[in-house]
């Protein structure tokens, strides 16, 4: 077990050191004098390269690597060009958004997805798991920031029961900062919960076929125990691994949910900065989120371990 | 003498996918799409390009049947000149995704050990980049267009097609007519090509549907926010963008692309869902 736990967490420490690297070199590619977008077209020569030599743009490639990471790994993110004020800041700000919105949509989506998988596994080949089948399909194919329209436009414009976008901040009170969030967050959470509605009925089903179960309702255990005891805690191994991959889904698809509704989080700040050329601040959201998502694969495969014993010796 | 009679021929896979109704219902659908996309080439039933203020957010109507748009082109015409966009970009992301992922994947299988490896971590590190925020980053580099978005679309697409042929590979080499094509002294690349690939093929169709389908998300997403297409081509995504400052007065023009996408990936799926139900009953699809 140790040895898994050592060699699981050495390779997610190698991901890890090499996704810096890409991101910190694809950076350097982007095009656009950073000094020279922040001091605007008509900035002498010299006042350039003074900035330059003061955003430490003039040394190597690798010293600045170096920098970058011993900065991250110290909770020193630089300053931001553009906001001129430090990116931890700006990310911890942003994040009391972003994360929030993901938990909420995670939140949602396991609660609609895992009732309606087990339902319909239950009721295979019947009309109701037909039905919550061709509506999966339907939920699928339905872009996020489309639904988001449609629900922008049904419950802000005609029913006026949320607003339409924006964020007053948690400090305007827990309610009014949850209501801008609803609405984000059921579009982010309906396509990923009919995907794991899929997922949750077909290894549920495939599961059902098994002896065990066979046993266990000739035992003569309610069919309610059945399900949901014996039967989903054998298919969670799948519904764990698309859970794991949908939290980082949900992480990227922020960005262009928080531009349909302006909301102040991480995809907008990602995504305003790419356009300002605000490398430090891209930087470092990017290698958050990504580090963010390695630790979550971490999780779910060590998760695996707990969940199923055989996958200790393995993998 | 063999006097027996030949056994039926067995069904082609053809035939027998359409026997399936998900099969069926989505190849209609995307042959419609497809059809639909084609036709824009030669024929609209008005000229995307030519803008007419006068006639501008027109309601749906018997001359607009899908109403007209900010500057008074005729949504069904944007909707067929937007089905190419889409379509294209998709189609040639899964291109690059297959083209170079299935290569790769089936290297890893025949070689093992070290490829197999270094393969394997390489997926690891694509797959810790959400794809829509590299797409970004693609874009915003090399700067927004149809083109880059293949580009951004497509190279995501390789660590999947690389997973899917590796694993596919792997089940199929330890099979005794494998080794039966190695004891005749084939080497690891004629055996892929004559005997592995034929017998993943089936897999990669699945995959490169479900691919499809993403990857026409995916376009629309980015046009969305702007990185995709550029005025004046039309774009599923850019349209919606442009609907949603006006969705007060006119509902139709956010309705009319989103009905579009939800459409086109929709017949996608099922045609997917429809191959591997025939393929294997049992082999569900798990997504």
């Amino acid at each position: 077990m140790i040895s898994f736990l050592l060699r699981r967490l050495g390779s997610g420490l190698l991901t890890l050191a090499v996704a810096s690297v890409v991101v910190f070199a694809v950076l350097e590619i982007l095009p656009g004098d950073p000094a020279r977008l922040m001091l605007g077209l008509n900035a002498t020569e010299d006042a350039v390269q003074a900035l330059r030599v003061e955003m430490g743009l003039d040394q190597g490639f690798l010293v600045r690597y170096f920098h970058w990471i011993g900065g991250l790994l110290s909770l020193d993110f630089g300053r931001s060009y553009t906001y001129s004020v430090p990116v931890l800041d700006l990310i911890t700000e942003r994040a009391a958004v972003s994360l929030p919105l993901a938990l909420i949509s995670l939140a949602l989506s396991t609660a609609i997805a895992i009732p309606v998988g087990v339902f319909a596994a239950a009721r295979r080949g019947r009309t109701a798991d037909t039905f919550a089948m061709a509506a999966s399909q339907f939920g699928v194919a339905v872009p996020n920031f489309w639904f988001a329209l449609l629900l922008v436009y049904v419950f802000a414009v005609w029913l006026r029961l949320v607003p339409a976008g924006g964020f007053p901040g948690w400090h305007a009170g827990l309610w009014p900062a949850l209501k801008a969030l609803i609405l984000p967050a059921v579009a982010l959470a309906l396509p990923q919960a009919a995907i794991l509605a899929r997922v949750t009925r077909s290894a549920l089903v495939e599961v059902l076929g098994e002896d065990f179960i066979r046993t266990a309702r000739a035992k003569g255990l309610p069919q309610k125990t059945v399900l949901w005891r014996h039967a989903l805690r054998n298919a969670m191994l799948p519904v764990l691994t698309i859970l794991g991959l949908q939290f980082a889904f949900l992480l990227a698809g922020t960005i262009i949910i928080e531009n349909v509704f302006y909301l102040p989080g991480l995809g907008r700040l990602i995504f305003q900065a790419i356009n300002q050329r605000d490398l430090i601040v891209v930087e470092s959201v990017v290698m958050l989120l990504v580090a963010t998502i390695i630790v979550i694969n971490l999780l779910v495969d060590l998760s695996y371990a707990i969940v199923d014993p055989r996958l200790r010796v393995r993998a | 003498m063999n006097d027996r009679p030949a056994p039926p021929p067995e069904k082609g896979f053809f035939a027998k996918a359409f026997a399936n109704r998900s099969f069926v219902a989505g190849f209609i659908i995307t042959a419609l799409v497809a059809a639909m996309a084609l036709l824009s080439f030669f024929w609209t039933p008005y000229d995307v390009t030519k803008l007419i203020i006068a006639d501008r957010m027109q309601p749906p109507s018997a001359t607009h049947i899908f109403g007209t748009d900010q500057f008074g082109r005729d949504m069904l015409s944007m909707i067929m000149v937007g089905a190419r966009n889409s379509i294209a970009v998709a189609l040639v992301a899964v291109g690059i995704g297959m083209g170079i992922g299935v290569p790769l994947g089936c290297w890893a299988a025949a070689r093992g050990g070290f490829v197999d490896d270094a393969l394997m971590r390489f997926n690891d590190i694509v797959f810790a980049f959400p794809a829509l925020l590299s797409a970004i980053m693609i874009t915003a580099i090399f700067g927004p267009g149809a083109v880059n978005a293949i580009i951004a679309i497509g190279i995501f697409n390789i660590p999947v097609f690389a997973r899917v042929a590796r694993a596919g590979a792997l089940a199929i080499w330890p099979r005794e007519y494998i080794l039966a094509a190695r004891a005749a002294g084939k080497g690891g690349a004629l055996i892929t090509v004559e005997h592995i690939l034929p017998n993943i093929a089936n897999l990669l169709l699945v995959q490169g549907t479900i691919q499809f389908a993403l990857g026409i998300l995916a376009e629309a997403g980015l046009s969305y926010v702007g990185l995709g297409a550029q005025p004046p081509m039309p774009s599923w995504g850019r349209m919606l963008f442009d609907a949603q400052t006006r969705m007060v007065v006119a509902p139709y023009l956010a309705i009319v692309p989103g009905m579009a996408i939800v459409i086109t990936v929709l017949g996608l799926n099922l045609i997917g869902d429809g191959i591997s139900d025939t393929l294997d009953p049992k082999l569900r699809r798990r997504r």
